[in-house]
C-alpha cells in the first residue's frame, strides 16, 4: 500500500495525479475463509481491521450486498460521543471515542475527527436531574463531562434561543472532545487497510443462507455462490433480523426508518453539535457549511430507507424554537436509514445460539461513534471466545433482566 | 406517508392520524410458564422483511385500537381488522397469498 503524505500529494501534483492507486483491491470470492464478515459497514470493516491487527486474523471476507458504506454508516449524522450513563456503556463507548483520537494516524487515511465539543440540553427540570446524574456517573467513570449552565450554553452557541417560550434551555450536558468525522472516509479508510493486509473486501455479493451443520457454522450462500468459513460474524445492522433468521433465531430486535436533513451551506455559524433530545432534533454544522439536522425514528418496522415526512416536520419545527435562524434556511436532501433498536437501547455483541456464529448489531440509532470501540470488542469475542467489552452485551441479557438501560441517554436518534 | 383505514369507525386517514402499536398476536403466557416463553413476549420479535402485522390505535379519531397487514419492503397495506382476534382473517391471509406468494409469519401463512 503506498502511504498517503503530504509529499506523495506534492508528487503526485507534479505528474498530474497518475500515480494514485485503488485504495482497495476489487476481491473476487475464494470458496473458504477462516472468517467471514457480513456487512461492509464501519463495524463489519472495523471488526475485520482489529482481527488482523490485535489477533492475526487476516484470512478473512467481508462481504457486503451493495456497496461499502452504503448501509448507515453512509447515512448517519456522525455524532461521535462517550456520554452515557451505564459503566458497560461507558467503557465501550470511550474506548471508541478514544480511537477516533488516533484513527487517521493509525489508518494513514484521512477520517476528519473532529472533536469541536457536543452538548445535550437539557429543557425540562427532569432532564436537568437526568444530566446532572450522567455528568456524575461520567465522573466515575472517567469520562469528561460537565453539567453547564444555559449561559455557558449560550457563549458555546451564539445563534440559540435560550428562553424559548416552551423550551428554555436551562443547562447542557457538554462533552469538550466528543465531536463528528467524516462517515465515508471512515468506511473507507477502514477497507484501505483491511485490504492491505490481504483481506478480501467483497461488494456486491449478499448473504442469502447461513448454513450450519450439527449447530455450527460452516459458511453461507451468497449471490456470488456459497462460501465456506469457520467464523462467522453477522454485523448487518437494520438487516440483523433477517440474517438471524437465515440461520434459525429470533433477535430482540425492531428495524425502523430513521431520517437525516442537510441545508444549503452557509457562513461558519456554530462549531459545537447541539442535541435536543426533548424536541427531538440535534444539529451540527459540517465542513461544507451545511447544517446536518436528525431527529427521530418513525415508530413502524421498515426495511425500505424511506421514512414519513412527517418526521422531517416535526424535528425541523422543534428545531426552530431552539434556533429561529433555521427557519430561513433551505434544506437541500434527505434521506433514511434502516436502524436496529434493542429494547434498551443498547447494542448486541454476542455469541449466538449458532456455534462459530457471532452477532454485533442493536446499535440502532447511535453507532457510528462506536465503530472503533466495537469493531476491536467484536474482534477480540471472536477470536478468543470472551471480551471483557462485550461480556454484558449479549443477547441473552434480556431473559436475565440485565438490561443495560440507556433510554435517556439514547432518548433522541443520534 | 401510509394510508390506513380504521375498521372500528370506517374512517380512512393518513398515519399521522394513527399511532403504531408495534408487533400484533403476541401470546402472553401465564402463571407457571418459562423464562424463555416471558423472554420471547417480551423481548424477541418476528421483525421480517415482509409481511407484517401489528397494532395501531386510532389516536386522532374514535381512539381504538385495531390490527394492520402491512409489508415492510414495499409499505403497502394489505388491509386492516379488528383488535379482538388472535389472527389475522383467513380472507386478508388469502389477499396476501396472493400477491406474496410463499410468506410465513410465526404460526400462520
Ligand atoms: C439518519 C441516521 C442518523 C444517524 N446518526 C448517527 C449519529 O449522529 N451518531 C452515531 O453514532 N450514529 C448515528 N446513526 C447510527 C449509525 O449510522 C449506525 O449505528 C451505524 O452506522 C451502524 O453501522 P453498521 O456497520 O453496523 O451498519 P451499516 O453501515 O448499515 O452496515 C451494514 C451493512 O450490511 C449490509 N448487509 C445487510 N444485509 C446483508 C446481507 N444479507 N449480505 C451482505 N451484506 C448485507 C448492508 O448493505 C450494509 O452495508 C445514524 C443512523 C441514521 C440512519
Ligand atoms: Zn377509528
Amino acid at each position: 500500500m503506498k502511504r498517503y503524505s503530504a509529499f506523495a500529494i506534492a508528487r503526485e501534483a507534479m505528474r498530474h495525479h497518475t500515480g494514485w492507486n485503488r485504495a482497495w483491491r476489487d476481491a473476487q470470492p475464494k470458496p473458504k475463509y477462516d472468517v467471514i464478515i457480513v456487512g461492509a459497514g464501519g463495524h463489519g470493516l472495523a471488526t475485520a481491521y482489529y482481527l488482523g491487527k490485535n489477533f492475526g486474523i487476516t484470512n478473512v471476507a467481508i462481504l457486503e450486498k451493495g456497496w461499502l458504506g452504503g448501509g448507515n454508516t453512509g447515512r448517519n449524522t456522525t455524532i461521535i460521543r462517550s456520554n452515557y450513563l451505564q459503566d458497560p456503556s461507558a467503557a465501550i463507548y470511550e474506548k471508541s471515542r478514544s480511537l477516533y483520537e488516533t484513527m487517521s494516524q493509525d489508518l494513514n487515511y484521512n477520517v476528519m475527527f473532529s472533536p469541536r465539543g457536543l452538548i445535550m440540553l437539557a429543557q425540562t427540570h427532569h432532564e436537568v436531574r437526568g444530566y446532572q446524574r450522567t455528568a456524575h456517573a461520567n465522573a466515575l467513570q472517567g469520562v469528561s463531562t460537565e453539567f453547564i449552565s444555559p449561559e455557558r450554553v449560550k457563549e458555546l452557541v451564539p445563534i440559540i434561543n435560550i428562553d424559548g417560550p416552551r423550551y428554555p434551555v436551562l443547562g447542557g450536558l457538554y462533552q469538550a472532545r466528543g465531536g463528528t468525522a467524516r462517515h465515508d472516509a471512515v468506511a473507507w479508510g477502514y477497507a484501505r487497510a483491511c485490504s492491505d493486509m490481504g483481506m478480501d473486501v467483497i461488494q456486491q455479493c449478499e448473504v442469502t443462507a447461513v448454513r450450519t451443520e450439527g449447530g455450527k457454522v460452516t459458511g453461507v450462500d451468497t449471490t456470488r455462490g456459497p462460501i465456506n468459513c469457520d467464523k462467522l460474524g453477522g454485523v448487518v445492522a437494520g438487516h440483523s433480523g433477517h440474517l438471524c433468521d437465515m440461520a434459525g433465531f429470533r433477535l430482540p430486535i425492531e428495524s425502523v426508518a430513521l431520517q437525516a436533513l442537510v441545508s444549503e451551506p452557509i457562513k461558519p455559524c456554530m462549531d459545537v453539535v447541539v442535541m435536543a433530545n426533548t424536541v427531538h432534533g440535534y444539529m451540527s454544522q459540517s465542513d461544507k457549511g451545511e447544517m446536518v439536522i436528525g431527529g427521530g425514528t418513525d415508530g413502524y418496522n421498515n426495511y425500505t430507507q424511506r421514512g414519513s415526512f412527517h418526521h422531517i416536520e416535526e424535528t425541523v419545527r422543534a428545531l426552530i424554537e431552539t434556533f429561529p435562524m433555521v427557519s430561513r434556511l433551505k434544506m437541500l436532501r434527505q434521506w433514511g436509514g434502516i436502524v436496529d433498536v434493542t429494547g434498551d437501547r443498547s447494542p448486541i455483541l454476542s455469541k449466538t445460539p449458532v456455534e462459530g456464529m457471532f452477532i454485533n448489531c442493536g446499535w440502532g440509532t447511535g453507532g457510528f461513534k462506536a465503530i472503533p470501540g466495537s469493531g476491536w470488542a467484536m474482534a477480540e469475542l471472536m477470536a478468543k471466545g470472551q471480551s471483557p467489552l462485550t461480556d454484558e452485551f449479549s443477547m441473552h441479557r434480556f431473559r436475565e433482566g440485565k438490561f443495560i438501560d440507556e433510554s435517556v441517554a439514547a432518548g433522541v436518534a443520534h | 406517508m401510509l394510508i390506513l383505514t380504521c375498521p372500528c369507525c370506517g374512517v380512512t386517514g393518513e398515519e399521522t392520524e394513527f399511532h403504531a402499536g408495534g408487533e400484533a398476536h403476541l401470546k402472553r403466557h401465564g402463571p407457571g410458564s418459562t423464562a424463555d416463553q416471558f423472554e420471547e413476549y417480551l423481548f424477541m420479535r418476528e421483525n421480517p422483511k415482509g409481511v407484517h402485522f401489528e397494532r395501531w390505535r386510532h389516536v386522532y379519531g374514535c381512539g381504538k385500537w385495531f390490527h394492520a397487514a402491512r409489508s415492510t419492503t414495499t409499505l403497502e397495506v394489505y388491509g386492516t381488522y379488528a383488535a379482538q382476534t388472535h389472527e389475522p382473517p383467513k380472507d386478508l391471509r388469502d389477499t396476501i397469498s396472493k400477491k406474496v406468494p410463499g410468506w410465513t409469519w410465526r404460526e400462520f401463512q
